[in-house]
């Protein structure tokens, strides 16, 4: 009984274990993912790195609750993940900001959707579009921003509903290599101040190090883990610090797990 | 940041006057461009002599729209014309957007309806029309009726294609927030099928003046195509030209409104967000 309810308190905010994924497309079964568990720790930073087609997206439909799984479960804060959860937030490769609503607007879509308490998430969601730097933009349409600030709002668009999770799949992947930079240090200093967990999916070791506490390394399709990574460096960090010679031996092992993953 | 904000509002004025003047430019230019026109043929009537039953001067037709109009038969008439338009059109256009939203929602309504609409579609509405005055009298409603059917399927196959048209993206963003069907069709289906139905309402706006006179046409009392019989059977072709003109008048008229609205209520439609 004890021991349940110390289980209840200690579980993962994610626990992906044995989490297999097969589509069934006409030309035969194609199998996405085999295998894949891990845990994610309440306020835990990880990024999921690997090839192109290692099902990385797969994975955060799963995580979403976007897809069921063929074998193995998923689970949110010891709940078993079984259809979308308002604990998830979802940031996409894409902002997917909708072009007739305001930014402000745009943030608040969670609270339209999910019929949230209209005054406590608005006052959240105009501080968060502050801490986001986005404090002015609020009544502008999403063509009048940056590539960079609409990726921004759709950060916000995700925490403005407050969920334990955040779930971000390859958001930077359509931005320059300098606002690239810039998001993460931003990132970064959004994950700080919310105590969020979060899972973020990168195709960009340098960006992984950079922001993570752990970095899961998946193989070509199946999708597998190949190996798992600790980055204990202090925060914050600087992108200037990966090129310090802990941060860069890790680097160097994560691109040469890569390979392998790769060829694999 | 703060640039940023000048940069995007302070030479959209600039751009506005601009496109202002052009569209002033443009209005005069076209202005001159009929007015020579009307000239050459006024002047090569008179100078080959030929007959008003064969082609009227345009004096001769500015005369008779000025008397019709004078007369206040013409404005009658167009009233008359302008209600069935406008009531047929309107019925014609809601009718097609809730069938359209019903059959996207509904897969069995799609394979079920969707036949007979396009056969509905392929029948020619002057073939049905006589069906119409027979069911329905030669008073107003039987035009509407024909308006109506005229306007249903443009509006239909848009609201369709609409719905049909949205970024998968943007369906999984409601779906991961726990959105329901009609969530989504509320949050995200029909904001993005709104271009396409105003682009099928634009359609359908120049369809339904078409119907109109086709069903006044077959039997009417009242209305502009009874006009342009009447003027036919008298071979008084000053007059014809002088309803067409008012009837071409209406139409870009109506056109232009709807335009306008497109343009308000689709202002974000075309610009480049991801």
């Amino acid at each position: 009984m004890t021991m349940a309810a110390t289980a209840a308190v200690q579980s993962p905010a994610l626990a992906v274990s044995g989490v297999g994924l097969t589509y069934h497309t006409s030309s035969g079964p194609v199998e996405a993912l085999r295998g894949i568990s891990f845990d994610v720790r309440d306020a835990e930073f990880v990024s999921v790195v690997g090839p192109s087609g290692c099902g990385k997206s797969s994975l955060l439909k799963l995580i979403l609750g976007l897809e069921r799984a063929t074998r193995g479960s998923l689970a949110a804060s010891g709940r078993e993940i079984t259809g979308p959860s308002r604990g998830v937030g979802a940031v996409f490769q894409a902002p997917v900001l909708l072009p007739w609503r305001t930014i402000e607007e745009n943030v608040l879509l969670p609270m339209d959707v999910m019929k949230l308490d209209r005054r406590e998430t608005t006052e959240r969601a105009h501080a968060l579009l502050r801490m986001a730097g986005l404090g002015d933009f609020g009544r502008k349409y999403p063509y009048e921003l940056s590539g960079g600030m609409q990726h921004r709002a759709s950060i916000v668009r995700a925490l403005v509903h407050d969920p334990k999770l955040l779930i971000m799949d390859e958001p930077f992947a359509a931005l320059d290599a300098i606002t690239r930079e810039q998001m993460a240090a931003e990132l970064q200093r959004i994950w700080m101040e919310s105590g969020k967990t979060v899972v973020f999916i990168t195709h960009s070791i340098s960006e992984a190090v950079f922001l993570s506490d752990r970095i899961v390394v998946m193989s070509a399709r199946p999708g597998r883990i190949m190996e798992v990574f600790d980055n204990p460096a202090p925060r914050p960090r600087r992108f200037t610090d990966l090129s310090s010679p802990a941060l860069a031996e890790l680097t160097t092992e994560i691109r040469r797990s890569l390979d392998l993953a790769s060829a694999a | 940041m703060a640039d940023i904000t000048t940069t995007s509002t302070q030479p959209a004025q600039p751009v506005a006057v601009s496109r202002w003047r052009s569209g002033a430019g443009r209005v005069l230019e076209g202005l001159i461009s009929f007015a020579v026109l009307m000239l050459l043929i006024e002047g090569g009537i008179r100078l080959f002599n030929v007959e008003p039953y064969i082609f009227p001067a345009p004096s001769a037709i500015a005369m008779a729209l000025y008397s019709g109009i004078a007369s206040g038969l013409y404005l009658k008439a167009l009233a008359v014309t302008l209600t069935e338009i406008l009531g047929g059109f309107a019925i014609g256009s809601v009718c097609g957007i809730l069938l359209g939203i019903a059959m996207v929602q509904i897969p069995v309504l799609d394979r079920f309806v969707y036949p007979y609409v396009v056969a509905l579609q392929t029948v020619p509405k002057v073939a049905i029309a006589p069906l119409m005055i027979v069911w329905f009298g030669f008073g107003i409603s039987s035009k509407i009726i024909i308006v109506a059917l005229t306007c249903l399927f443009p509006s239909l196959v848009n609201t369709i294609a609409g719905l049909r048209a949205v970024d998968s993206d943007r369906i999984a963003l409601i779906k991961a927030m726990c959105g329901s069907r009609a969530q989504l069709l509320r949050y995200v289906q029909l904001p993005n099928a709104l271009p396409y139905i105003m682009a099928g309402l634009n359609t359908g706006i120049v369809l339904a003046v078409i119907g109109a006179i086709v069903g006044e046409f077959v039997g009417a009392k009242t209305g502009v195509g009874v006009l342009i019989l009447q003027a036919n059977f008298g071979l008084d072709l000053a007059s014809m030209f002088a309803v067409l003109v008012l009837l071409g008048i209406t139409g870009v008229i109506l056109s232009f409104i709807l335009r306008q609205v497109e343009i308000r209520l689709c202002f974000w439609s075309g610009k480049a967000t991801k």
